[in-house]
């Protein structure tokens, strides 16, 4: 965690070198504006880095496009989710109000088939409310619990929490993050490049 | 900036932003052109070491209303449902028109942060956070009501699809049953909705802590959120996908409180405009629960610049549309009642308006319809004290409303021979105002603990954080107060 402000060294560095050097998560450059981080994100990209992110404090427009990420496959499984929400809640009732059949789901169940005002015992339009919000439960569901998971989150410990300039990637400031994992990552080079960048601050970061 | 006047107590004047120019984009961030000054001021509430003398008072009073609701609670229990006024015609009262009137309060936070967000509408961030706070506090009070009413509460388990010893599972054409799905749903997503939005926040908030304590309990519900760019982008797809699920999940929750009486047979039950107008109802009381809340939040915690007089105004904005879709309701309703040309349907209004419950009715519309339209004129609808007023006015309006379709229906139905009166016993008064303390002790902890605007994405909507913003002006310091008027806030 030092503030590089050495002279870039020539020769490439290999990278597991010194074994008293703790090993390194990244780089981190800090950025006061959007635009900038932005800017710094299409030379990242351009470089042809692969293990690296932005961290700021709110999303910013166009830096999806900036990083290229590829968009989400959320939906398209939230989508699936849902409609099995509909035909879980579609069984469901059809089963316990409408025959009288006995099933093994964990314990032995049966269904009743319940007359009500002399109306047909499938009575499906009846059901429509309750497939609904079964689709809706399922897919809601799916979108949070998914979201999160796709972002490896809860993940209560990360390296970048190391750092105290880090901290403000949550209030003010926005971060270029490079990892030391990318094959393209030399602590010279990469600080470099990072500097050229014309950040506030670049930082490496312990792993 | 069409005027600037200084209000006591604050130094920086306030701008106000309430005018509607052509061309010209209010800005909804007042006196504020650091993305820092937001999370200093919205954390600084969480944050103080002194809470507010207010909060205190506020606080004492929630918890004696609480400790009523506990005890009348279990004197019910204990006791039976025969400890509340009800009789044989009108089996359901003040039970039933608590539950519809909470559940219709939570029905803003969603609109505030599900519809307004598909529409684009910028200014919900200064309000949304707490808002569906609202929505979560009012569904937990509204989800007590059918909870104790079914009177066996140890039993209350029938009521989901469980096996059980006796095979026997609820009966699904029921929509008592479509209800306990629907609301269950309902309060299940506003929660996700409501937690999703937080986390980002809820690591401003870790960020920022002093203490290990706050570290710790700040840092486990923040799940390590560290603002990564990838993450945002599937977060913001999660957050769109939310709202598009929550949309017409809020409009059904309404809908389906309002089949519990739409699709019975009884005489001003027995109508189809009922799903519209339950909804339109609930927006409406919700919106004025939303300003009767905000307006001492804003001034208790200092938020004046990020709940500005605009959102306000807006939000008077909708309780008087919403005001005019419940009166238009209201008129349609004694329409059908003469079209229909069925004897029951025309007694049971001209009951309803001349019967026994008259007060009941008089107290509804006057507060209904009667009052939202002082907010035709901008001077009403940007007076503080009169915008608390009213909005009290419509939540006693809107509680009487499910009052007297409840129970003026109930009371007075086919046969004159079994018409009763109801009167509330002190019980039924207990619970009811109770309940309020419920709502007041989880709101004011939350607003004591929990960032109470949604800070994020606040900062996101500010015109500094467009990634242009300043490319067609030159960036001195003194000059930034003219961005934030031409800025990119849209109302």
């Amino acid at each position: 965690m030092s503030t590089l402000t050495t002279k870039p060294e020539k020769t490439k560095v290999a990278k597991p070198s010194d074994p008293n050097r703790p090993h390194m998560y990244g780089m981190i450059a800090e950025f006061e504006t959007p635009a900038q981080i932005i800017k710094a994100a299409e030379k990242v990209r351009a470089e042809g880095y692969k293990w690296w992110d932005c961290c700021t404090p709110f999303p910013v427009h166009g830096l999806d496009k900036a990083m290229g990420i590829r968009q989400t496959i959320l939906p398209i499984i939230v989508f699936f989710m849902g409609m099995s929400g509909t035909l879980t809640a579609f069984v469901l009732q059809a089963f316990t109000n409408a025959t009288d059949w006995s099933i093994w789901a964990m314990v032995w169940v049966t269904g009743y088939p319940y007359l009500i005002s002399g109306k047909p015992l499938l009575s499906t339009p009846a059901f429509i409310p309750v497939m609904f919000e079964l689709t809706i439960l399922f897919s809601a569901l799916t979108t949070v619990g998914l979201m999160f998971a796709f972002n490896g989150l809860p993940q209560l410990y990360h390296p970048l929490f190391r750092s105290k300039r880090f901290r403000r990637a949550s209030d003010d400031r926005f971060f270029v993050v490079i990892e030391a994992r990318d094959p393209r990552y030399f602590k010279a080079r990469t600080s470099e490049f990072l500097e050229s960048l014309d950040p506030v601050a670049v930082e490496e970061v312990e792993d | 900036m069409t005027s600037i006047n200084l209000e006591p107590g604050m130094n920086r004047p306030i701008v106000d932003n309430t005018a509607d120019e052509p061309g010209v984009r209010q800005p909804l961030v007042l006196n504020m052109d650091r993305f820092n000054q937001v999370t200093q001021q919205v954390c600084q509430v969480a944050e103080a070491r002194r809470t507010p003398m207010a909060w205190y008072i506020c606080f004492a009073l929630g918890l004696g209303l609480l400790g009523i609701l506990g005890f009348c609670v279990l004197y019910l229990i204990v006791t039976g449902v025969g400890v509340w006024g009800l009789n044989n015609p009108v089996m359901w009262a003040y039970d039933i028109t608590n539950f519809v009137f909470w559940v219709g309060i939570g029905h803003a936070g969603t609109l505030i942060s599900a519809i307004l967000f598909l529409f684009r509408q910028k200014w919900r961030t200064g309000i949304n956070r707490f808002a569906e706070a609202m929505t979560i506090f009012a569904v937990i009070c509204a989800g007590l009501f059918p909870g104790i009413h079914v009177g066996r509460v140890w039993v209350v388990y029938w009521l989901f699809p469980l096996p059980n010893q006796m095979e026997m599972w609820p009966q699904f054409r029921s929509p008592l049953l479509w209800d306990v799905f629907a609301v269950g749903t309902y309060f299940t997503v506003s929660l996700l909705f409501w937690f999703t939005g937080l986390v980002p926040d809820l690591a401003t908030m870790r960020d920022r802590a002093k203490g290990k304590i706050q570290q710790i309990v700040y840092g486990a519900f923040a799940l390590g959120w560290r603002g990564s760019n990838r993450h945002w982008h599937r977060y913001e797809r999660a957050y769109l996908l939310l709202a598009a699920l929550s949309t017409p999940l809020v409009l059904s929750v309404h809908s389906v409180v309002s089949f519990d009486f739409a699709t019975s047979q009884l005489p001003g039950w027995h109508t189809t405009i009922f799903p519209p107008y339950f909804v339109a109802g609930a927006v409406f009381s919700g919106f004025a629960m939303v300003v009767t809340l905000a307006v001492p939040a804003r001034e208790i915690f200092g938020l004046k610049n990020l709940i500005t007089l605009r959102h306000l105004d807006n939000m008077n904005k909708v309780i008087l549309v919403t005001g005019c879709m419940v009166g238009y309701a209201y008129a349609m309703e004694f329409f059908i009642a003469w079209y229909s040309g069925a004897i029951y349907e025309k007694f049971a209004f001209l009951n309803r308006a001349f019967g026994q419950y008259w007060w009941a009715y008089f107290i509804m519309v006057s507060c209904n319809v009667i009052t939202p339209q002082l907010f035709w004129f901008k001077a009403l609808r940007t007076s503080i004290p009169i915008m608390f007023i009213l909005s009290l006015f419509v939540n006693v309006g809107m509680w009487f409303e499910r009052f007297v379709i409840i129970v003026s229906s109930l009371a007075n139905d086919f046969l004159p021979s079994s018409w009763d009166v109801f009167t509330p016993t002190w019980v039924d008064i207990g619970t009811f105002f109770g309940s309020f303390g419920l709502f007041m002790v989880l709101f004011l902890l939350f607003c004591r603990f929990v960032p109470m605007v949604a800070i994020a994405e606040v900062k996101a909507i500010m015109p500094q954080a467009d990634p242009h913003f300043g490319e067609d002006h030159d960036e001195h310091h003194g000059e930034e107060h003219a961005h934030t008027s031409q800025g990119e806030a849209t109302s």
